[in-house]
């Protein structure tokens, strides 16, 4: 009991997590919302074209920060549903399940995008990169936990059986990651070569990391949003959501 | 605590999964049957040029392999599941991982071992040279028991549950991907005559991390699927 701090052991209730996430949820939207629009407008507007790719070099401003975000997603993912599945605090399981669909659509959305800047620059939508490779595999692991999320009929099951497989996919990560990486420059003489990184201009830094930080708080604005439709569905016969609703719909 | 140690449970529970196979060889022959109609399929799908069936074998039998594991891990705790055995299991004194491990055991003698001795006449209808035959069986000697320790997981997760078979599939494929990558390279590499102690390598060491870590999960998740 020591470990989980007071304050955190109250949040952990659904009726508190419920109010909390509302809060925070809007203000991570607003600040999401305002955080795009300043970064769009650097990125696309106001910072220069780079000098090999022109402006299709414009898509990495939302192409790497979705990358970064698909595995940052599976991360807290996995952490949120490891703590609830240990301490059974059901708001973190909550929190891992509505994390899947958001991970997915980052992880689907670094796909996408890297295929339409791959069309003109290397010429074909898509090529057995290792990067790529790996993205599309996590993309597997996002969508097989979504799966065995709605197999399972009882929650609490499926919040414990989930936990499982999303860090048996921790452990693995890293191996099928690395391997992809090693299994690419065997094949190296049959894909297109990577482009060279020239380390990047600090006036293409800036938008990147505000686009990065925009996607964070998207991200959580978003799954705090799903976490607390999920709490309302699994204390639907609890008297406090009844009251919540007779309150609302008078 | 019971009169039996964990040798005996361990032995009795591996004995115990062996003649069940031995008396259900149909079921445990479908998964073989499967692989090499798999197999035998490519070369009637592709082009039967002694080149090209040399340059898809390694890829070609690994991938059947991983399907036929599939197929065979479908059955690793079902009867069991079925007729409450694995709930008997579950609250023996002994430890979970152990036990489980056994049964891992037991399904890579029948499932595994098999495949591994059918691989050779595979290897050969596809034109991968005799020269290629023992790293094509060095491989799946190290990799088929990765496919039963991973897939166990998978099976212990999803042994409740309707459809499961498919479900099963999705969850396990993408872990089975460097298992995949480190042994189609082996075999294919082997054939361009290279240096292949690197991947068998690689290899060993999946099949002792999945060795240590997957009887673990592996209970874990028993204990949530049967809660």
């Amino acid at each position: 009991m020591s470990i989980i701090p007071n304050w955190l052991h109250r949040l952990s209730s659904p009726r508190n997590f419920y109010r909390f996430a509302g809060t925070v949820s809007d203000w991570c939207g607003w600040i999401a919302l305002v955080l795009i629009a300043i970064g769009l407008y650097y990125g696309l507007v106001n910072s220069p074209p780079d000098y090999q790719q022109g402006d299709s070099a414009r898509i990495m401003y939302i192409h790497v920060p979705a990358a970064w975000m698909s595995m940052f997603v599976y991360m807290v993912m996995a952490g949120a549903a490891a703590v609830g599945m240990i301490w059974r605090i059901k708001a973190a399981s909550a929190f891992a399940n509505a994390s899947a669909p958001v991970g997915a659509m980052f992880t689907a959305m670094a796909l996408a995008t890297g295929m339409l800047w791959g069309k003109p620059m290397w010429g074909t939508y898509w090529v057995w990169d290792a990067r790529l490779t790996s993205e599309l595999i996590l993309l597997f692991l996002y969508l097989g936990y979504m799966a065995l999320q709605s197999a399972i009929e009882d929650r609490d099951t499926a919040a414990r059986a989930t936990a499982i497989l999303a860090l048996v996919g921790v452990v693995n990560i890293p191996i099928i990651h690395y391997s992809v990486e090693w299994w690419n420059t065997l094949h190296q003489g049959a894909t297109v070569s990577k482009m060279d990184k020239p380390s990047i201009h600090i006036s293409m830094l800036i938008p990147l990391l505000i686009m990065a930080l925009a996607f964070k708080f998207y991200y959580f604005s978003n799954v705090l949003r799903r976490a607390r439709c999920e709490v309302l569905e699994r204390e639907k016969d609890k008297s406090w959501v009844q009251e919540l609703v007779r309150g609302e719909q008078p | 605590m019971s009169g039996a140690n964990l040798g005996t449970a361990f032995v009795s529970l591996l004995r115990r999964d062996l003649m069940l196979a031995y008396r259900h060889r149909a079921q445990m022959l479908n998964p073989l049957l499967f692989f090499v109609i798999v197999v035998s399929l490519f070369p009637l799908g592709l082009d039967p040029e002694p080149e090209l069936l040399h340059a898809i074998a390694p890829g070609v039998i690994w991938v059947a392999a991983l399907l036929a594991a599939m197929l065979s891990l479908d059955n690793m705790f079902r009867s069991d599941f079925d007729d409450g055995s694995l709930e008997q299991l579950l609250i023996t004194p002994h430890p979970l991982p152990l036990l489980v491990l056994a049964k891992i055991v037991a399904h890579w003698l029948v499932s595994g071992l098999p495949l591994l001795l059918l691989a050779p006449l595979l290897g050969m209808l596809l034109n991968l040279g005799s020269e290629n035959l023992l790293p094509l069986m060095a491989t799946l000697a190290l990799g088929t028991p990765v496919l039963s320790l991973i897939g166990s997981i998978g099976v212990a997760l999803t042994v409740g549950l309707r459809g499961g078979g498919v479900l099963l599939s999705l969850l396990i494929l993408p872990l089975f991907i460097p298992v995949l990558i480190f042994a189609a390279n082996a075999v294919g590499n082997a054939g361009a005559g290279m240096d292949i102690t690197g991947q068998l390598a690689f290899l060993g060491s999946l099949l002792a991390l999945a060795f240590a870590l997957a009887p673990l999960a592996t209970a874990a998740a028993l204990r949530i699927s049967l809660n």
